[in-house]
């Protein structure tokens, strides 16, 4: 063999190689990708029900119930539009009625949405990025109050 | 003052730095070997500098001087002393002080003993590695000053992050950062040698060494940080594919393929260009890591509150080393000279294959990663990326990797016998096989995945035995010979062979608990029951505890199985009083390695409290293959060749070939 063809036989071992992985990357980001949606977007944009995304904002005082067999209620809200979720489990230590939440999960047909998933921030002064970015589209954050959206300062 | 002095010292670091950035480069231009020496003692005074630093602030911690501001939002005089040393870099000013104290270590351990080198290889190195520097020396005095001043000292401090008042963060940032920042020596080397225009076999082994030590800490670095979010975060997952956890994953990836395509480097003088940009591309990936985590585009547990300005800097330093290191690598590497010829079945072609597999899982892992963060960049469109991608991208990348592992050491240089090779593994194969079929029976026949993942792992731990086995004569000749030749074997080998085996411990854990782990979550009052995976767990009452800056609900369970009592589980739920937040603490009960899993919820108003139980078969094998992966490493970081910088003397070698 020379040199030439040894080095035709790499090189096409490692395009056969970047092409499966480019081939699995696109299929995968196909099936597997979640969007993010702030409770505007859920209600304006009429998600149809089932579609699997994720949700942020802050858990709406006043609206969180828990039921039996762990079921908890909440509403999330960025100021504008609530959207209910219904979750059953344990929810994190930092979830509290007023602090961001970000929830994964679907809309059921009744427009509840159904969350298998609960995130909280993990440190009380730090807020997630996708619910400061939720807040800040309806004018609910105020860069001036730190880490802190304004309706939850103390 | 002394927050002052640890201040001043690190901008004398930093003129240190800058003269070592410009003096030894001079030096080696033209041929002064007093400019090109300089740098050793720079190197050296610049950690003893830093270091000073380091230690300004751990004073400032340790006697709760709460006038710095750092101090005060990130320590309380109740802490225990322990947690008051850890949390100089459970925030991110001290934790950018810590990178740059181990960059300077990094610097000073090359000053220190690259006696060997060459005089201009080890001005240009010192000379890289002090540009970076540089540019982070930069970035904590300008943007991260972890010394700033509160003009009134408060009486006391807002206290850390409950979930970082943990063991773990005094293991697992410095492993990491040590594995991080010691691919800066890969890439310093790197740098130097486009600079130099030459490169050669001597390189790749002053290189394998030092990649060999980052590699070694990184793989505990994230061992540790993976069984820390398992115990810590009380969702009883070992692994997110959350994007801080990327982070660390590529440069590990990048890194293993350094290591591999520098053997070839070493032993047959090939592969000299790949192996230069793996070395940069292994520590750009560490840029990107820090970058992910400190500049706060990311949200996780290793964010701590931050500014955008941070993150615009970080991205400078990426930019300006990751571009720079590229564009000259993209200018002087057609100049070095093409490498040694090999055919495709060989012990070369099977490193080529494990570099190819690796570094395209490493891009799987970089575009799931990145992606969402670019599409927003443009779009604005919000997306999240997680296991599942993984699952579909990275594992079918790594199961042919894993699964040609053990014909690797078995092909010899040049070109191998790839029949040769599988007849020899035909022990391995036969246990893959009977493991595949007993866990499919076992299991009840459902799951054929599972089952083919521990045969897997079976024929990767069988064929690295199988390795050692070929090479010693065991089984084949008496024990003395047997003995003789295995006291003989370079210790390099015997540490791929382990390091092999415990990748498979990993696998192994990893399919055991991903397939078999179960979980129940139960509201529960005192003394009543719930039972799984054979376990029966009693919940006996509730206690509260005070601990030394917390108050803690604990509940206590009593563990039995099949009747008799195996043990007590005590999860409890802390409240910090100056953060007002509340943490779960999950108790372990292990047997084996198994382990049962206990985190408590929350509790409700009929008395009752709800818990989350998993039963997690053989978890402990994941992270116990990291530690057994590291011991491989360890072994063959000790071998003569790198330790001493020289092969065995011919003499020994030749008596023992007479055998």
């Amino acid at each position: 063999m020379t040199r030439k063809q040894r080095r035709l036989i790499l090189i096409g071992a490692a395009a056969s190689v970047l092409a499966i992985a480019v081939a699995l990357v696109l299929s995968a980001m196909r099936e597997s990708i979640v969007f993010f949606n702030s409770p505007t977007d859920v209600v304006e944009k009429q998600l149809p029900p089932g579609s699997r995304i994720r949700i942020g904002g802050l858990v709406k005082p006043g609206s969180l119930k828990r039921g039996d067999n762990l079921l908890v209620n909440f509403e999330v809200t960025d100021g504008n539009k609530d959207v209910a979720v219904r979750y059953q489990g344990i929810v994190p230590d930092l979830f509290r009625e007023g602090q961001g939440v970000v929830a994964e999960g679907k809309i059921e047909a009744g427009g509840t949405f159904l969350a298998d998933t609960v995130l909280a921030k993990h440190d009380e002064r730090y807020m997630p990025r996708e619910v400061v970015d939720a807040l800040k589209k309806t004018g609910r954050w105020n860069e001036g109050e730190g880490h802190m959206p304004a309706s939850t300062t103390k | 003052m002394i927050p002052e002095l640890g201040h001043y010292a690190l901008v004398l670091a930093l003129a240190l730095g800058m003269i070592q950035s410009v003096a030894p480069v001079i030096g080696a231009r033209y041929r002064d070997a007093a400019m090109m020496r300089l740098a050793s003692s720079t190197a050296l005074m610049q950690f003893v500098f830093v270091a000073l630093s380091f230690m300004a602030l751990t004073v400032c911690y340790v006697t709760s001087d709460f006038s710095v501001v750092n101090v005060f939002e990130n320590s309380h005089s109740t802490m225990p002393l322990v947690y008051k040393f850890t949390s100089v870099w459970g925030n991110h000013e001290g934790s950018m002080l810590l990178w740059v104290l181990i960059l300077a270590l990094f610097g000073a351990l090359v000053a220190a003993f690259g006696g060997n080198l060459p005089a201009t290889l080890k001005a240009h190195v010192l000379a890289v590695q002090s540009w970076i520097a540089c540019a982070f020396y930069l970035f904590v005095l300008l943007t991260s000053n972890p010394f700033a001043r509160l003009p009134q000292a408060p009486f006391e401090g807002r206290d850390l992050n409950p979930i970082l008042q943990d063991f773990g963060l005094a293991v697992h940032p410095p492993l990491l950062y040590l594995g991080y920042v010691g691919f800066s020596i890969a890439f310093s080397f790197a740098i130097a040698a486009l600079i130099e225009g030459r490169i050669d076999a001597a390189w790749a082994r002053w290189v394998r060494p030092w990649t060999l030590a980052a590699w070694m800490c990184l793989t505990l670095g994230i061992a540790m940080g993976s069984y820390w979010a398992y115990y810590e975060l009380g969702w009883g997952g070992f692994w997110f594919w959350d994007p801080v956890e990327n982070a660390s994953l590529m440069p590990w990836l990048a890194g293993t393929a350094l290591l591999h395509s520098a053997v070839v480097m070493e032993k047959r003088n090939a592969l000299k260009i790949w192996t230069l940009l793996l070395a940069i591309l292994a520590f750009s990936l560490s840029l990107i890591g820090t970058f992910l985590v400190r500049s706060g585009v990311l949200t996780s547990v290793h964010t701590f509150a931050s500014d955008p300005t941070r993150g615009v800097f970080i991205l400078m330093i990426l930019v300006l080393f990751i571009g720079g290191g590229l564009m000259l690598f993209a200018w002087r590497a057609p100049l070095l000279k093409q490498g040694g010829l090999f055919a495709p079945i060989s012990r070369e072609g099977a490193l080529v294959f494990n570099n190819l597999f690796l570094t395209t899982a490493c891009l799987t892992v970089f575009v799931g990663t990145l992606y969402p963060l670019a599409l927003e960049a443009v779009t604005d469109e919000k997306i999240s990326v997680g296991a599942p991608f993984f699952n579909l991208t990275f594992a079918p990348l790594f199961i042919p990797l894993l699964f040609a592992m053990p014909f690797g050491p078995l092909l010899a240089w040049k070109r191998g016998d790839l029949l040769g090779a599988a007849q020899r593994l035909m022990a391995a194969f036969a246990v893959g096989i009977v493991t595949v079929a007993a866990t499919f029976i076992a299991k009840g026949g459902v799951g054929i995945l599972p089952a083919f993942g521990i045969g897997l792992a079976f024929f990767v731990m069988v064929g690295a035995l199988v390795d050692l086995a070929e090479r010693t004569g065991a089984f084949r000749m008496p024990f003395a010979i047997v003995r003789g030749r295995a006291a003989g074997l370079p210790r390099s080998a015997w540490g791929t062979a382990i390091a092999h085996f415990g990748m498979a411990v990993t696998l192994l854990g990893i399919v055991c608990v991903t397939s078999w782990a179960s979980e129940r979550i139960v509201a529960l009052k005192p003394s009543q029951h719930v039972s799984l995976a054979g376990y029966d767990l009693t919940f006996d009452g509730l206690v509260q505890r005070a601990g030394p800056n917390f108050r803690e609900t604990v509940a206590k369970f009593t563990v039995r199985r099949g009747g008799v009592t195996v043990g007590e589980m005590e999860p409890s739920k802390r409240t910090f009083a100056t953060r007002t937040m509340t943490t779960t603490e999950a108790a372990l009960l292990t047997r084996g390695f198994s382990q049962l899993y206990l985190s408590l919820g929350d509790a409700n108003q009929d008395g009752s409290i709800a818990v989350r139980l998993y039963h997690k078969p053989q978890v402990l094998l994941t992270w116990l293959g990291a530690v057994v992966m590291t011991f491989g490493g360890l072994l063959s970081l000790s071998d003569r060749r790198l330790r001493i910088g020289a092969p065995k003397p011919a003499a020994k070698t030749a008596l023992q070939a007479a055998e």
